[in-house]
């Protein structure tokens, strides 16, 4: 009671105190909207099996990250969330993606048995842990930015990184220049080999002795003239050559009893009669 | 609403970004774990400075972001490189330090 008397006498001393330490609710709105969908979002990341999944719904949690940290006075940290993790990171990540190959989604089987029970076991334990220290070391004052922020939050941030910080800062430059060196390094693979000049080419390419030409289009023939339909050969059966190896291996192909004509001609049987739905200007027996 | 609900929102965040280093395979999925882990830390950074009333926190939270695009960087260089040799990019595949 004397704890509770005290921190009112403290409050009647510091209104700005009080009135920091909750926050207004426009930004309680905005944290009960965003945090679930972060929340969400970031357990979508988690269970998501393909890949490509995983990174779109990371970068909504992103996001909604950047708009918690505009309503948290920091627009500079904001601003530079959504350009430099979802603008940059992001991009990155889809373009190893890309390269890697979007059709390897993870395997379910556990290769350590138990694995996925020690892990959320695991996970609980340390959510448990994390939020009994958070609790512990909470305060209910909250001095609110409202005074550091007097002369703008970029002066503020600048007068510190290129004051107090500026060290740290002038080492994240090294640090910056030394991963854009390791990265190149890392990615680059020398040709052990001299470039293959246009003659071995079309040679290696006739020596093969498979199809020299352009492969059939997709669709020629069949019912449909999109590329994930094969062409028809024929004899009726699709063309496996005519769709991309790309849409084949994600399996975006149209299935094959859509592209066989349900009661096409067939070798051997007799042509049947056109007349009544090509309005009349079919082959007449 | 107390400001310490954004520390409880960051200690959710990081759990599940700690448990899908766990769980998952797929080496960029793991990297992208630990992409929400450091993202959790920095809103917890954020709200420390918010609730001390001084930048400090902002600014370890903005060297945060650029030591995590570095990391991200060499992270997916050596990823691509492991891609070309074992032609695979799951974690279970890279165990030749195991015989």
């Amino acid at each position: 009671m004397s704890a509770l008397s005290a921190a009112g006498a403290a409050a009647a001393q510091h209104p700005a105190l009080l009135a920091a330490a909750h926050t207004s609710t426009g930004e309680a709105v905005t944290f009960w909207v965003l945090a679930p969908i972060a929340v969400l979002a970031a357990l979508g990341m988690l269970f998501s099996r393909k890949a490509v999944h995983s990174a779109l719904f990371l970068a909504v949690t992103m996001v909604c990250l950047a708009v918690l940290y505009l309503a948290q006075d920091a627009p500079f940290l904001g601003v530079v969330q959504v350009v430099v993790y979802t603008g940059a990171v992001m991009m990155l990540f889809l373009f190893v993606l890309m390269l890697v190959g979007v059709d390897a989604s993870d395997s379910l089987i556990e290769t350590i048995r138990g694995q996925r029970l020690a892990a959320g076991l695991a996970a609980i334990g340390f959510a448990l842990l994390l939020f009994t220290g958070v609790g512990d070391a909470l305060t209910d004052t909250s001095s609110g930015l409202a005074g550091a922020n007097s002369s703008g939050n970029v002066q503020g941030l600048a007068a510190l990184v290129f004051g107090k910080y500026v060290y740290a800062f002038e080492i994240t430059s090294a640090l910056l220049i030394t991963a854009a060196l390791a990265s190149m390094v890392l990615a680059h693979r020398e040709r052990d080999e001299p470039a293959p000049t246009q003659r071995q080419i079309s040679r290696a390419r006739f020596q093969v002795g498979a199809h020299p030409g352009a492969l059939p289009g997709p669709g020629v023939y069949a019912r449909h003239n999109a590329v994930d339909t094969p062409a028809l050969l024929p004899d009726g059966t699709p063309a496996e050559v005519s769709v991309s190896k790309a849409l084949v291996s994600r399996g975006l192909t149209r299935p094959a009893e859509h592209t066989e004509l349900p009661e096409g001609p067939r070798p051997g049987e007799p042509e049947p009669d056109y007349t009544s739905n090509q309005l009349g200007k079919g082959p007449t027996p | 609403m107390n400001p310490a609900n954004y520390l409880f929102l960051s200690a959710l965040l990081f759990t599940l970004g700690a448990s899908g280093v766990l769980l998952r395979r797929n080496a960029i999925v793991v990297f992208m774990c630990i992409e929400l882990m450091l993202n959790a830390t920095n809103l917890a950074f954020v709200t420390f400075a918010r609730m001390n009333g001084n930048l400090d926190g902002q600014v370890i939270a903005f060297f945060v972001m650029v030591v995590a695009a570095a990391e991200v960087v060499v992270g997916l260089a050596i990823i691509v490189t492991i891609f070309r040799t074992r032609r695979s990019a799951s974690v279970d595949e890279a165990n030749l330090l195991k015989y």
